[in-house]
C-alpha cells in the first residue's frame, strides 16, 4: 500500500482517585510553555480551560466486543473522539486522556490497541496515575479501582506528599510497590513534577518496552540475589551461548521473584505481580503456552511485560500484553555484555505462581547435544 | 478514457457530492469546497465538521461539527443553521422525507421536522448514527446493544432492535424493509423491519466505513475487505442463506469507499492506495477510473445522470472523475 503513514499521536491517559490530583497536573501540563498543542479529553468540563488547546467532554462508556471474550472490551467514546480528532493531519501532537476516579484503565489502553482506527493513528504513551499519599489506604479499603489504577500504571504519583508524615510517605509507596513493581513512582506536592518524566515515555512502543525500565532491570537483579534464582543463572546462560550442555538441570534455575512483594503491608490488597526468569525459550513452546495462558487466564491478568531470549535468535523479542490481548516483536540485537535472560512479569490478580513458573519452565530451549 | 480534475485540499475530505450538479467537498476542518469554476470555500462550522452526508430526499448536505451546530446547504453557496445544541458536538446527522433532519450528540438524538422544534429523544446509551425510513416519518438510531425505532412525530415508545455489540451507524434500504447497522467488530447486521428476523453479515478483516445503495436496492455495497462485498436485499430474507456479490478484488489493497451508480447495476470502488475501480455487477467488467494516489479514499458520490464521480482522501487529495472523457 502506497498511503503515507503521519506519525502517530501520543496519548496519555491520567488515572486516579477524585482528589488525587489529576485537574491539578493536567493544568500543569497545559499551561506551561512547551509549545504543543494538545486536545484533552476529559469526563467533565472542569477548571480546565487553556487557549490553544481544545477541551472534549465525553462520557465514558464501556463496549464490549461481540466476540465472546468478556474482557475484551473498548471506550466506545474514546474510539468516536479520538477518530474524530486526528482526521486532521497535525492539529494537535499530543492527546490527554483524563479518566474519571472511578474509571477502569483497562478498556481504556485497550481501545488503542483493539480498535484499528485508533490503532492506526495514535500510540498509547503511558499510563500515569495519580495517588493521594494522604488518603491512599482509605481508597484501597473502599475501592477495587484504585487499586486497579494502580496496578496498571506505567507511572505513579505520589502526591500530596506534603500530607504525610515519612513514615506514613513509605508505608504509602510501600503499598503502591506492593500492587505494581515496575511502575515508576514519582513523589509529588501538587502534582509539581517535571514534565518529561510523564510524558513521551513510551511505555507502550515495544521497540522501547523495558529497554530503560530501571525498576524492571532492578527486579531481574532482585531475583538475582534472591533465594531462588541463584548465581549460576549467569553461567548457565554461557552453557547456551556455547551450545556444550545438556540441559536437564536447567529448568531449577528459572527464576522467580514474586517472593518479594507476596507480603503487602496492607491486607486490601488483591493485585499481585510475579516475575519470572530463566535462560533462552525455544519459541515454538513459548508462544503456544503465552497465547493459551492469555487466552485461559487473560481476565484476571491487568498487564504482562517480558523480555524474552530466543535459542539461536541474535534479537531480543519483547512482550507485553494487557488481559488477553498480547502483542511482541523483535526490539534489537542483544549487545555482547548482556546476559541472554528471559524475564516476565505478569500483574494481576489470582494468578497461580506455581503454574506461571512451571509453564515459563517448560519453554526453556533444549540445548544442543554436542556434536 | 475517463478523464480526472484533480485537487488538493490539504485536509481530511469527509464527504463529496454534487449540490446542484457542482461536485462539493465537505472537509473535516469545517469548510465546504467547491472547486469547479474557481475556488470557493463555505465555511459550514468552526472547529471542525464532524459528520455530513448529502440528504437525498431534500438534495442538501447536512453537517454537524464540533460547533453543536447543523447547518443544510443546497447549492454551497449559503448555510443554513438548523439546529444548535451549544458545546457538545453533533457526532451524527440524517435527512429525512418532507424536509426532517435527524441528529445526534452524546446519549440524545434530536428530531426536527421541516417546521417546527427540535424534539430530544434520549437514550441509555451514546447514539452513533441514525436514519431515516424512506417513507413516512420513520428514525432509526444504531447504538449499543442494538438500534432503536422511533416515529418521533408521535409520543409512541420507540421499537428496540435487539443485538449484542455496539452500532455505530444505520442504514434503511431504499424500499424501507429492511435496517441495516455497522458495527464495532467487522461486520453488519440487519434486521427485517415487519418481524425483526436477524441477519448476520460477517468475515470482514476490517472496519465497514462505507456503504452505498445500488439502483433499485437489489444490493448494498461496502467496503472493508479487499473486495466491495455486496450484499443481496431483493429477496424476501435479504441476504440470509445467500452469498454476497464481491467485486474488483484486489490482493495488496482494501476498499475503503464505495458508490453505487445512480442508474446502472456498476459500481465506483475506491482503495486504500487511492485506486478508482468502476465494476459492473453482471459480468464483473472493471474500468480503472483513477489509478493511485497516497492516501485511502474515504467519500466517492455520482453526479444525477451518473456520468462524473467525485471523490475524496483522507490527506486532502480530491478529484472528479468524468468517465466519458
Amino acid at each position: 500500500m502506497s498511503e503515507t503513514a503521519a506519525a502517530p499521536i501520543p496519548v496519555t491517559v491520567l488515572t486516579g482517585y477524585l482528589g488525587s490530583g489529576k485537574t491539578t497536573l493536567l493544568n500543569r501540563i497545559l499551561s506551561e510553555d512547551h509549545g504543543k498543542k494538545y486536545a484533552v479529553i476529559v469526563n467533565e468540563f472542569g477548571e480546565i480551560g487553556i487557549d490553544n488547546d481544545l477541551i472534549v467532554e465525553s462520557d465514558e462508556e464501556i463496549y464490549e466486543m461481540n466476540n465472546g471474550c468478556v474482557c475484551c472490551t473498548v471506550r466506545g467514546d474514546l474510539v468516536r473522539v479520538v477518530e474524530g480528532l486526528t482526521r486532521r493531519k497535525g492539529r494537535f501532537d499530543a492527546i490527554l486522556v483524563e479518566t474519571t476516579g472511578l474509571a477502569d484503565p483497562v478498556p481504556v489502553a485497550q481501545t488503542f490497541f483493539m480498535d484499528e482506527d485508533v490503532r492506526a493513528k495514535t500510540q498509547l504513551d503511558a499510563v500515569v496515575a495519580l495517588v493521594d499519599a494522604k488518603h491512599l489506604p482509605l481508597r484501597l479499603k473502599d475501592s477495587r479501582e484504585a487499586e486497579d489504577q494502580i496496578a496498571f500504571a506505567d507511572v505513579v504519583l505520589l502526591n500530596k506528599t506534603d500530607l504525610v508524615t515519612p513514615e506514613e510517605l513509605a508505608k504509602v509507596e510501600a503499598t503502591v510497590r506492593a500492587i505494581n513493581p515496575h511502575a515508576v513512582i514519582h513523589r509529588t506536592e501538587r502534582a509539581g513534577i517535571d514534565l518529561s518524566k510523564v510524558l513521551g515515555q513510551s511505555a507502550f512502543d515495544l521497540k522501547r518496552v523495558l529497554d530503560d525500565d530501571p525498576a524492571f532491570l532492578e527486579e531481574a537483579a532482585h531475583a538475582h540475589d534472591g533465594h531462588v534464582c541463584g548465581p549460576d543463572c549467569d553461567h548457565d546462560h554461557h552453557h547456551h551461548d556455547h551450545d556444550h550442555h545438556g540441559h536437564d538441570h536447567h529448568h531449577h534455575d528459572h527464576g522467580h521473584s514474586h517472593d518479594h512483594h507476596a507480603v503487602s503491608p496492607i491486607h486490601d490488597v488483591t493485585v499481585t505481580s510475579i516475575s519470572l526468569r530463566g535462560g533462552p525459550l525455544d519459541p515454538k513452546k513459548f508462544f503456544p503456552w503465552i497465547q493459551a495462558l492469555t487466552q485461559e487466564q487473560g481476565p484476571n491478568i491487568l498487564r504482562l511485560k517480558g523480555i524474552i531470549a530466543f535459542a539461536d535468535d541474535p534479537d531480543r523479542y519483547v512482550v507485553q500484553g494487557v488481559h488477553m490481548i498480547i502483542e511482541g516483536d523483535h526490539q534489537r540485537p542483544w549487545r555482547d555484555d548482556e546476559a541472554k535472560l528471559s524475564r516476565l512479569v505478569f500483574i494481576g490478580r489470582k494468578l497461580d505462581a506455581e503454574e506461571l513458573e512451571a509453564g515459563f519452565a517448560a519453554c526453556a530451549a533444549k540445548v544442543k547435544a554436542p556434536a | 478514457m475517463p478523464s480526472i480534475a484533480s485537487y488538493e485540499f490539504g485536509d481530511f475530505v469527509e464527504t463529496a457530492c454534487f449540490l446542484k450538479d457542482r461536485p462539493a467537498f465537505a472537509l473535516a476542518d469545517g469548510t465546504l469546497r467547491l472547486p469547479a469554476g474557481g475556488e470557493k470555500a463555505l465555511t459550514l462550522h468552526e472547529g471542525g465538521l464532524l459528520a455530513a452526508v448529502y440528504d437525498e430526499f431534500g438534495k442538501r448536505l447536512i453537517s454537524g461539527g464540533e460547533d453543536g451546530r447543523v447547518v443544510a446547504t443546497t447549492d454551497g453557496e449559503t448555510a443554513q443553521e438548523l439546529a444548535s445544541i451549544g458545546r457538545k458536538w453533533v457526532g451524527a446527522v440524517a435527512g429525512g422525507p418532507n424536509g426532517a433532519v435527524g441528529f445526534a450528540s452524546g446519549r440524545s438524538a434530536w428530531f426536527q421536522p421541516a417546521k417546527g422544534g427540535a424534539k430530544e429523544l434520549k437514550h441509555e446509551r451514546t447514539v452513533e448514527g441514525l436514519a431515516f425510513a424512506p417513507k413516512g416519518t420513520r428514525l432509526a438510531t444504531a447504538r449499543y446493544d442494538g438500534a432503536s425505532l422511533f416515529f418521533p412525530a408521535t409520543d409512541a415508545a420507540p421499537v428496540s432492535l435487539d443485538w449484542k455489540g455496539a452500532h455505530l451507524d444505520a442504514s434503511f434500504s431504499p424500499d424501507g424493509r429492511f435496517l441495516v447497522t455497522i458495527m464495532q467488530e467487522n461486520a453488519l447486521h440487519g434486521w427485517r423491519v415487519e418481524d425483526g428476523k436477524h441477519m448476520r453479515m460477517t468475515g470482514y478483516p476490517s472496519k465497514v466505513k462505507d456503504w452505498s445503495w445500488s439502483a433499485k436496492g437489489r444490493f448494498l455495497a461496502t467496503s472493508g475487505a479487499p473486495a466491495a462485498i455486496l450484499w443481496p436485499f431483493s429477496g424476501k430474507d435479504g441476504p440470509m442463506g445467500k452469498a454476497p456479490l464481491e467485486l474488483g478484488t484486489r490482493g495488496d489493497s482494501l476498499v475503503t469507499s464505495v458508490a453505487c451508480h445512480p442508474a446502472e447495476d456498476m459500481l465506483a470502488i475506491g482503495y486504500s492506495d487511492g485506486m478508482i475501480l468502476a465494476v459492473r455487477f453482471a459480468d464483473s467488467k472493471e474500468a480503472l477510473l483513477r489509478r493511485g494516489g497516497t492516501s485511502p479514499l474515504r467519500t466517492m458520490a455520482w453526479d444525477g445522470k451518473g456520468g462524473l464521480l467525485a471523490f475524496g482522501a483522507e490527506n486532502g487529495e480530491a478529484g472528479v472523475v468524468d468517465i466519458a472523457g
